[in-house]
């Protein structure tokens, strides 16, 4: 399983790979936006997505608008990681495609269940 | 030139009507003339009023050091602060985060350590130990626990700069405070300024939804929320089953 972190702060690209570590994922890569992480993905076959949404360059909305619109990788789960908690903001994720929602700051197990709903899905072929 | 009082114009916008009214075409246009003269001394005393009182609020605003001050010093010095604001969180985290992944891994080699120390120690106790196993047991025992000092020791240390890291706190709330006292200062200034211009340009157009659209909202500060923020992973979750997830 290989996971593309995307995230403009640092420390919080940190804090999900550790998190994702104790979790039992070891495979992870990191981006500082969208502009950088879209053709890493386009590239390298990620099997997951974690992206914040406010980052400069690129945003993870649209980061994940572009994913779900290139054939190649637009089945790629995306679980989205940020401060923003508009409604409209959730919807409009929603709206286009995003496969989980977790607003900061977030605990390990938040983390955790979203994953497992989001695999359980995957594999439940819902 | 006739004063502009309201009774002055009201006699003479009737003699107008009237000398219409009488088809008479000369007196109608003389009167039509001193109508409009009326309200233009009015409007020039309207616009002598607000020059004075721009001139002497640009003077004032010349003359306020306090405000020379705000603008060529204090402002470019906010926004270091902030950025310092910004190196000192950054820096913590990772002092942080380094000292955790330093400690993780003692954790689990100790508890690893300990967990086959524990099991073979109980062997010994039921007397399923050979001589043999129980020389090893010995040695491991010897080379455990001598371990075991300089690797707590060295969780201490994590420990402590994890502590340390937090200094942060401090010095970052002092410099937001410092901030925020600036950026009430500037506010009143700016009301006062809109204040004074709120006679001509009639006051602020407020920022419609359409302006706002696309605008992020950024985290949430306590005490800022409003009803279109969801609070919690539990609202989020709850939202986002609303529509279908």
């Amino acid at each position: 399983m290989k996971i593309l972190i995307v995230d403009d702060f640092s420390t919080m690209r940190r804090i999900i790979k550790n998190l994702l570590r104790d979790l039992g994922f070891n495979n992870t890569e990191e981006a500082d936006d969208g502009q950088t992480a879209l053709p890493m993905l386009k590239k390298n076959n990620y099997d997951f997505l974690v992206t914040d949404w406010n980052m400069p360059g690129m945003t993870g909305i649209d980061l994940l608008k572009a994913v779900r619109a290139d054939p190649e990788i637009n089945t790629l789960p995306v679980l989205m990681v940020t401060a923003e908690q508009k409604k409209e903001q959730i919807v409009e994720a929603a709206q286009a495609g995003v496969n989980g929602y977790i607003v900061k700051p977030f605990t390990a197990t938040t983390l955790k269940e979203k994953l497992d709903k989001i695999f359980e899905r995957i594999n439940g072929g819902g | 030139m006739q004063d502009e009082t309201p009774q002055n114009v009201l006699e003479t916008a009737r003699a107008y009507v009237q000398a219409l009214e009488q088809n008479e075409q000369e007196t109608a246009e003389e009167k039509l003339s001193e109508l409009a003269s009326l309200q233009e001394s009015k409007l020039f005393n309207e616009l002598g009023k607000l020059t004075r009182e721009f001139h002497d609020a640009l003077n004032s605003f010349r003359h306020d050091e306090r405000f020379a001050e705000l603008a060529e010093d204090e402002i470019p010095d906010a926004k270091q602060r902030l950025h310092y604001v910004i190196e000192r969180t950054d820096d913590a985290a990772h002092r942080t985060l380094n000292a955790v992944e330093q400690a993780i891994p003692l954790c689990i080699s100790l508890k690893d350590k300990s967990d086959h120390l524990h099991k073979t120690w109980l062997k010994f106790t039921n007397r399923e130990l050979t001589p043999k196993e129980f020389r090893t047991l010995s040695k491991e025992l010897d080379t455990f626990l001598e371990s075991a000092v300089s690797e707590t020791s060295n969780l201490k240390g994590s420990m402590d700069e994890v502590l340390m890291a937090q200094d942060f706190q401090d010095i970052t709330g002092q410099i937001i405070r410092r901030v925020i006292q600036l950026v009430e200062e500037l506010e009143g200034g700016l009301v006062n300024l809109v204040k004074l211009g709120g006679g001509i340009v009639g006051g602020r157009k407020k920022k419609t939804d359409e302006d706002k659209k696309g605008e992020l909202a950024g985290p949430v500060i306590p005490g800022m929320e409003d009803s279109n923020i969801v609070a919690t992973q539990d609202d989020v979750d709850d939202l986002l089953s609303s529509l279908g997830f």
